[in-house]
């Protein structure tokens, strides 16, 4: 929708649209962010370097980068997200041929100047690119084969791209958060349902062509979802991780050990306590309660992008608010899943939390666009 | 792009739909984490914080003291000195190479040890502590600790180290420790966490190693936090151990120094013994060894010399060392006749020098014979020919059984290794071991103590010990163990008349205060406090006719292997008899000339607790023996 079809008159303009933003929005998120940052106190053993303070810089950069995001009309990045989407997919192909490993699976960029990471930029400009194109495709075309075939295509170059890091975690949170973009478009349920059988039916033959001659994954492969079923299986191996997870949620209780007092942490029981493992730190030193208002701050932010998106007329501005509120949903809910031994180990850090600068500004833009998207809905 | 507002109507109310859709699915998940959160943080907290104190905390054992050993008077005989130790801990000591040069100026420390150092810091994670040096002296000690500053990462340490400040005197009877090796817990059954402690100190021989279990304590233990890579963050509380007990024995520290001295630079052990209540105040045994050694380590060279060493000094001679027991068994053969009735005290026999039995001679050590001899002179002058007489009429079984109430034959309950017990043959007994029947001739040559008959130093110190109180006194060693004396009731005494004790313990009296008697020589001049003894010589080899005829070789003149053995046993005073001593000296030669003397200065020694005066020796040979005395390797002559 371009400009001259909103009300001038009604749209805010100039600073004043600083009144207008998504104020709910930016208290929960600065309180998620604060208790990431008193987390990384905790885990570094009382001492805000090194994690704290790095962490608290980039939020305050985050924030910025948010407010500056919010002020430019929604209407351009809705021009420029299929330019966006081109520029990540090339810089992921860049990472490919130039890339360098760091950690064993991100791949960053050394542009000199900044280290960039465009798998994570991708989360964004892949909502981007498919808010724009369901907002430029007619209704009823959405669910025609044709036009439902574009957007997975969009979907899944990036993702090999992604999976070929070797990144599986974030290449499939990237297909789930576009698939679920394509349901909030409106396509017809009967494409996912079939797609649901499918993936059901994949998975069976998985586990029951094991052991035969036709089995469809290696042994290991195989010996990883053992391990993921069942930890205690292998204790000091592969299921280490999450059988020292369950230990320190248990031991945290009800209450907490108290801050700073978490023995499976502070005595490095836990591995990556400073990134994907820091939920844990959290639930095993605030306890129960800590976790559970954790994880209701979480479920707060994701109903004011709800309500936000749904009560935008703007049919970008509320596609890319679900989809983006989709994404942090997916994040979260995959790392939690995972350090609580609901899900395998896919190294996916939890949002606003975990440590990694990248991560965070990145976020911070997307809900910059969100809240461009509320700043300048239609009234 | 043209505005259709129907189907933007359309698509806006799918979206919302749509979007409802997906947050109740969202808002479902979220309820199913926090579904999960709360079963892992309250239904499952017990089990989970088990876990979780299991990872941290460490239970680490702390070593008992040992319990200490000690002679009858107190003084130690097996202590727990401190070993001043330096060692270093890598991530405090920053350059590890160059704390190690400046180290090596204070105390002794070759480029080869600092090197081993080195690669022993490299192979333990950092915060582990490495030892330096062990051993060190009070001043090496002092000059670190002054150094500290200059030295980052060191600190000196005290650990305990056994030691045995009498040295080779009682390397036989108190033994040694070492370090726990695989053979030693294979051989135990129940496993006490200390002895998997590494290079932990058990006793291997000894009293140390029959008293293990009590001197060893039991061991305390200390709960602490540990991190994930087991370094230690603190101590949570600990429970103190026990030490080991202490024991005292019966030994006499000085007595047994002199007897080490006297018997040094021959084969040789001794025993003393208290007639009275059986306590053992000197068990020696040479040559010794230092045990400390054994703790500290010996070199191999020194340990090599030690084991080839044809005078064996690893043995204990004195309990573990059988030998025929020669002249010195004559005094059982006489009471067994007497007390069987076939021979009366004052009955005579002719001594021609030989006594003939069928077509085999059994030759008395005096060619010509001693004529006409009975019981008295036959003990002080040792006829062998009066013995193949009276044996043939008393019987081996007699002899043997009479033997045995003197203790010969058994095995003696002492705390240490090996203890002999020695042989008494019997009739049955040749007929189970060699698949024989008894000879007369074996007779015979039991009677002057050779054939078949074996005898350790201790056996022989029994046999008189008996003999002079007429108790079946039986030996001991240890004297109080964790400050419970051991019982002391007075022996049973044994079933043989007074009369035939007086006839046998006269003879003795003659042996060593008569002129003809053989132990004359080694006579004491003090009345109160003369010996009553018996010589014995006794055979290794095979003294063949043609060599008889020819002249029997002299010991001299033979190699040291084939040389006879010299024994000697005693007991003073003769009036009121408190000590019993023997000695065997191997492949010495004569008893009376080179096994008699030691009885003599052994016994004077234990009678005068110390330093005997010159008086009590005959006055021919008082300044001799002052000589003597003083080129001994005493501890009094170190002063």
């Amino acid at each position: 929708m371009s400009y001259l079809v909103h009300n001038v008159k009604t749209m805010p303009t100039g600073i004043g649209k600083i009144l207008h933003l998504n104020w709910p929005l930016v208290l929960l998120i600065s309180a998620v962010a604060s208790i990431g940052i008193l987390m990384l106190y905790s885990v570094a053993g009382g001492s805000f370097d090194p994690w704290a303070s790095a962490q608290a810089k980039r939020f305050g950069l985050g924030i910025v980068l948010m407010i500056g995001v919010a002020f430019v009309p929604v209407w351009f990045w809705r021009n420029v997200s299929g330019l966006a989407y081109a520029l990540t997919l090339l810089l992921l192909f860049g990472v490919e041929f130039f890339g360098e490993i760091r950690m064993g699976a991100q791949r960053w960029l050394d542009l000199g100047f900044i280290r960039l990471q465009p798998s994570e930029l991708m989360k964004i400009t892949l909502i981007m690119a498919l808010a724009t194109y369901y907002d430029w495709l007619d209704v009823e075309k959405i669910s025609k084969p044709v036009w439902v075939l574009v957007p997975l295509v969009i979907i899944a170059v990036p993702m090999l791209l992604v999976v070929k890091q070797p990144d599986l975690g974030t290449a499939l949170l990237l297909g789930v958060g576009g698939v679920c973009l394509m349901f909030v478009a409106g396509v017809h349920w009967g494409y996912f349902a079939g797609a649901i059988l499918s993936v059901t039916g994949l998975v069976a033959a998985v586990i029951l062509s094991r052991g035969t001659g036709w089995q469809l994954l290696q042994d290991y492969q195989y010996r990883r979802i053992d391990t993921f079923l069942d930890p205690s299986s292998d204790p000091l191996g592969a299921g280490y991780h999450i059988t020292q997870s369950k230990i320190a949620f248990g031991s945290g209780g009800w209450g907490g050990r108290g801050f700073m007092q978490g023995t499976q942490s502070q005595l490095n029981f836990l591995p990556e306590k400073e990134t994907d493992f820091i939920f844990t730190t959290l639930a095993e030193e605030l306890g129960f309660v800590g976790g559970i208002s954790l994880l209701l701050l979480y479920a707060l932010i994701i109903l004011f992008c709800v309500i936000s998106g749904l009560s935008n007329r703007d049919r970008f501005g509320a596609l890319i608010t679900l989809g983006i509120a989709t994404t942090f949903f997916l994040f979260f809910a995959v790392n939690m899943s995972m350090v609580m031994g609901l899900a395998p180990v896919v190294g996916v850090p939890l949002p606003l939390v975990s440590y990694g600068g990248t991560a965070m500004l990145i976020l911070m833009l997307g809900f910059g666009l969100v809240q461009s998207a509320h700043v300048h809905r239609p009234r | 792009m043209s505005l259709n507002n129907k189907n933007s109507e359309l698509g806006s109310k799918k979206l919302t739909r749509r979007g409802l859709i997906l947050f109740g699915a969202q808002a479902g998940f979220m309820g199913l984490l926090g579904f999960r959160l709360h079963y892992l943080q309250v239904n499952q907290a017990e089990e989970f914080r088990l876990l979780a104190e299991e990872n941290r905390i460490n239970i680490r054992l702390l070593p008992p003291a040992r319990g200490l050993i000690f002679d009858r008077n107190g003084a130690p005989l097996a202590e727990n000195s401190q070993n001043y130790r330096i060692i270093m801990v890598r991530e405090r000591a920053g350059d590890a190479a160059a704390v190690l040069k400046r180290l090596s100026k204070i105390i002794p420390l070759s480029e080869d040890d600092r090197a081993a150092v080195l690669k022993n810091l490299k192979r333990r994670s950092d915060f582990v502590p490495i030892t330096v040096a062990e051993h060190l002296t009070w001043q090496q000690l002092s000059a670190v600790s002054a150094n500290a500053p200059a030295l980052p990462g060191v600190t000196a340490e005290v650990g305990l180290t056994r030691h045995y400040p009498t040295s080779q005197d009682f390397a036989h009877v108190v033994g040694y420790v070492g370090a726990v090796s695989d053979y030693d817990l294979s051989r135990i059954d129940d496993p006490d966490p200390l002895l998997q402690i590494p290079k932990f100190q058990i006793g291997k021989s000894g009293v140390e190693n029959k008293i293990e279990r009590r001197l060893r304590g039991f061991a305390g233990s200390k709960r602490i936090e540990v991190n994930a890579v087991g370094r230690v963050m603190r101590e949570i509380d600990r429970k103190e151990g026990q030490s080991g007990i202490n024991v005292h024995l019966t030994v006499d520290a000085h007595l047994q120094n002199y007897v080490q001295a006297r018997l040094a630079g021959q084969s040789a052990s001794a025993v003393v013994m208290d007639v009275k209540n059986g306590e053992l105040l000197a068990v020696g045994s040479a040559p010794s060894f230092d045990p400390n050694k054994f703790v500290s380590g010996f070199s191999i060279a020194e340990y090599k010399e030690l084991n080839e060493n044809p005078y064996r000094p690893f043995s204990n001679k004195a309990t573990q060392g059988t030998y025929p027991p020669g002249s010195t068994f004559k005094m059982m053969v006489a009471l067994a006749a007497l007390a069987d009735g076939v021979i009366k005290p004052d009955e005579k026999i002719t001594c021609r020098g030989y006594h003939e039995l069928g077509n085999q001679r059994f030759h008395c050590w005096k060619r010509g014979g001693h004529g006409r001899i009975g019981l008295r002179d036959s003990l002080k002058q040792s006829c062998d020919v009066y013995y193949y007489e009276v044996c043939q009429r008393v019987g081996i079984e007699k002899i043997a059984a009479m033997a045995r109430q003197f203790g010969m034959g058994q095995r003696h309950n002492l705390p240490l290794n090996g203890v002999a017990s020695g042989l008494m043959p019997t009739k049955d007994w040749k007929r189970k071991n060699r698949q024989a029947d008894w000879l007369i001739g074996d007779t015979l040559n039991a009677s002057i103590g050779q054939g078949f008959v074996l005898a350790s130093p201790l056996q022989l110190a029994t046999m008189v010990s008996r003999l002079a109180t007429g108790r079946a006194v039986v030996p001991k060693l240890l004297r109080n163990v964790d400050g419970v004396a051991t019982s002391t009731q007075a022996a049973p005494a044994l079933d043989i008349p007074a009369s035939v004790l007086a006839a046998v313990r006269d003879g003795m009296f003659a042996v060593s205060n008569e002129r003809r008697g053989t132990g004359y020589s080694s006579r004491v001049a003090e009345k109160s406090m003369r010996m009553a003894g018996k010589s014995g010589t006794s055979q290794v080899r095979r003294i063949t006719a043609a060599e008889r005829r020819a002249g029997v070789t002299r010991n001299e003149d033979l190699p040291w292997k084939r040389r006879d053995h010299a024994l000697y046993v005693a007991y003073a005073p003769f009036d009121d008899p408190k000590y019993a001593v023997a000695a065997v000296v191997e492949h010495g030669g004569g008893g009376s000339r080179f096994a008699a003397p030691i009885v003599r200065d052994i016994m004077l020694e234990a009678l005068y607790n110390g330093k005997p005066p010159a008086s009590a020796y005959p006055a021919s040979q008082r300044t001799r023996i002052k000589n003597e005395r003083k080129k001994l390797n005493l501890r009094e002559n170190e002063a």
